[in-house]
């Protein structure tokens, strides 16, 4: 069975990002960039099911300009066997992203699909969604566990309401939540094995998917910043202060 | 325009290739998350984290620049980045790592037999057998051509006598790169850890690399057999040619040291507030920091610079005795000054500046001391030995 694997090029989750002045978006000039953190859980958990022996192949797949490419290396020196880079230089919304992983399907017939649940750049969590409804598989979203026996896959899911346990028939979307496993470390040797895995780059353009923007993006603004408290020093005064702002 | 990173202020990052940057990026994650939470308590206990081993091994961090025997095959530049991300965390970290591929692995890599090779580079790259090197003595290290060990032919065998000092990971290794006189100059033996009339015996009460073991080594006609002995090399190249590879990581090393510093002094200066406002709006401040930022910069572009030489294959030592000077003074007068800055709160392990502080009061000693880098750029510029 081959895994598809989505992979996206994010700023880092350590790096304190800035909007641009003038609201256009976020400024990433010069930013550390890193493979979504729920993408590398993805990953993980393709590489997990391969050295299981229920995966034959796993392959990784981004959607962006040349400069996922290191993304994608680094997917293929954490195992992956093979990469592949949808270039375009258009930043796809959910729609047109899950639209183009479905072109990408139909020629490779992946019998799973994982992804992260959302980016950390967007935080959409609709791709997965999507890309299942397009496809017209099942999904289990949001995935703590995957056991895939035979035709079918055993997934337990992080609820509102606490944990789901559904069963899935192959092939399907998996979208992943943070407690499924813990990412490996990239080993050195693994990085200079990476050069020589194939990575495949097809032109957007090739693939014919409809990029209609739904969704029009007015402008970005930072969160407001937070008033500093004040100190009181009794809880009477406590009660006045709430009182007086009409919280009690 | 884009805020510049304050620790990287130069993009020194948009020189790397992809390769260098994976490295880089995958042993930070590494450190970040194994290493810094157990390192103040190493310290502080004064033990090495010998768990992480197996994990250092796992990670490909063990003679990474070395081609086969289970090595990565990676540039020097790597090498450089690998050093700069261990040592941001401790000095010892980045000891242990330098020891064992730059002055035990490389050795047998370069100077050994196939036998030899073929023996210890595998086990030594997967963590199972863990070097030292035997070079400075207790009466001094700077002039290693008057060592006191000898050794003396006994049939086919050798017979090796002397002493050994300051020895990282002395009383774990399992082999001993050691040097000693010969009829034949100075030459190497790998002496193993069981070998009759070969004891150890750690340096206690450091002050400095705390992390880190630090060991006597004694030879008392240690019985040796030839094939102990590495053929490839004969004089007192032999240990300077391993010693130039360590510094060569020792010039990036420190960078970590340094840059760990500013960052703490960074957020440190900005959250303390003083007679009503951030430590970091006075001058005086501001001035330490830039010059702190001016330092490290100049530091990071010598060594990017170092490590392209050495890759292309041009690098001459006395540019890595200039590196080294240079780059260890940068990041321990950073260290002092970043401990300062931080008052009351700098004297404890919570802070790590105190903690580079004393480690790289032992980082411009050994390798070569500051002093003995500058004599030798000074004969390079003069054309006379001074020393």
């Amino acid at each position: 069975m081959k895994i598809l694997v989505g992979i996206k090029r994010v700023v880092d989750f350590n790096v304190r990002v800035r909007v641009k002045p003038d609201g256009s978006g976020v400024d990433t000039d010069g930013a550390k960039m890193s493979i979504n953190p729920f993408d590398e859980i993805a990953l993980e958990e393709a590489l997990r099911l391969r050295e299981a022996g229920i995966a034959s192949e796993v392959i990784v797949i981004s959607i962006g300009d040349s400069s996922c490419q290191q993304q994608l290396r680094t997917g293929l020196a954490m195992g992956a066997d093979r990469a592949i880079q949808v270039d375009t230089d258009i930043h796809l919304q959910p729609l047109a992203a899950a639209r183009t992983m479905l072109a990408v399907i139909e020629t490779e017939q992946p019998g799973l699909v994982i992804l992260g649940k959302q980016a950390i750049d967007d935080d959409n969590n609709q791709t997965g969604q999507m890309l299942a409804a397009l496809w017209n598989r099942p999904q289990a979203t949001f995935a703590s566990k995957v056991v895939v026996a035979g035709d079918t896959a055993t997934v337990t899911r992080e609820v509102d309401a606490g944990l789901e346990t559904i069963e899935v028939d192959l092939p399907a979307v998996i979208t992943t939540d943070l407690r499924l496993n813990t990412p490996r470390f990239v080993k050195l040797p693994d990085i200079m094995k990476a050069k020589r895995k194939p990575l495949e780059v097809i032109a957007f353009t090739e693939l014919a998917v409809s990029n209609d923007n739904n969704i029009q993006i007015d402008h970005y603004a930072p969160p407001a910043v937070r008033e500093k408290g004040i100190m009181v020093d009794s809880a009477a005064a406590l009660v006045t202060e709430l009182k007086s702002r009409g919280l009690l | 325009m884009a805020k510049l990173n304050p620790l990287d202020l130069y993009d020194i990052r948009s020189q790397l290739s992809e390769d260098e940057l994976m490295v880089q990026d995958s042993i930070a994650a590494w450190v970040d998350e194994r290493a810094v939470p157990l390192i103040a308590e190493c310290f502080d206990k004064a033990r090495f984290p010998t768990e992480l081993i197996p994990e250092i091994a796992e990670l490909g961090l063990l003679g990474s620049t070395l081609e086969g025997y289970g090595c990565a095959g990676l540039n020097y530049t790597s090498y450089g980045l690998i050093c700069q991300e261990l040592e941001r965390c401790d000095s010892g970290l980045r000891s242990f790592v330098s020891v064992q591929s730059s002055l035990c692995m490389y050795p047998i890599y370069a100077f050994g037999s196939e036998e030899q090779k073929q023996r210890w580079l595998p086990e030594m790259a997967a963590g199972r057998a863990i070097g030292c090197f035997g070079l400075t003595e207790p009466q001094g290290g700077s002039d290693p051509a008057n060592m006191k060990t000898h050794a003396k032919r006994d049939g086919d065998d050798w017979l090796l006598n002397g002493a050994k000092m300051w020895i990282t990971n002395g009383s774990v290794a399992d082999i001993a790169i050691v040097w000693a006189q010969t009829e034949d100059g100075i030459q190497g033996f790998l002496v193993e850890k069981d070998m009759a009339g070969f004891v150890t015996q750690d340096i206690h009460s450091k002050m400095s690399l705390r992390a880190s073991t630090t060991s006597e080594l004694y030879f008392d006609n240690v019985r040796l057999p030839d094939s102990s002995r590495l053929p490839g090399v004969k004089g007192l190249k032999g240990p300077l040619s391993c010693l130039t590879q360590a510094r060569f990581g020792i010039s990036w090393g420190p960078i970590g040291c340094a840059i760990d510093c500013l960052d703490s002094v960074l957020k440190y200066t900005e959250d303390r507030i003083l007679f009503d406002r951030p430590l970091a709006a006075n001058q005086a401040i501001q001035i330490r920091l830039a010059d702190m930022a001016r330092r490290i910069t100049t530091a990071q572009l010598l060594a990017l610079q170092l490590g392209r030489l050495k890759d292309a294959g041009k690098m001459q030592h006395t540019q890595v005795n200039l590196a080294k000077w240079n780059n260890v003074r940068m990041a321990l007068d950073i260290a002092r000054d970043a401990r300062d800055m931080l008052g009351g709160f700098g004297i404890t392990t919570e802070y790590t500046p105190i903690r580079h502080m004393l480690n790289l009061e032992s980082v411009i000693t050994y390798e070569g001391t500051e002093t003995i880098h500058q004599l030798a750029v000074g004969r390079e510029l003069t054309g006379i030995s001074a020393f």
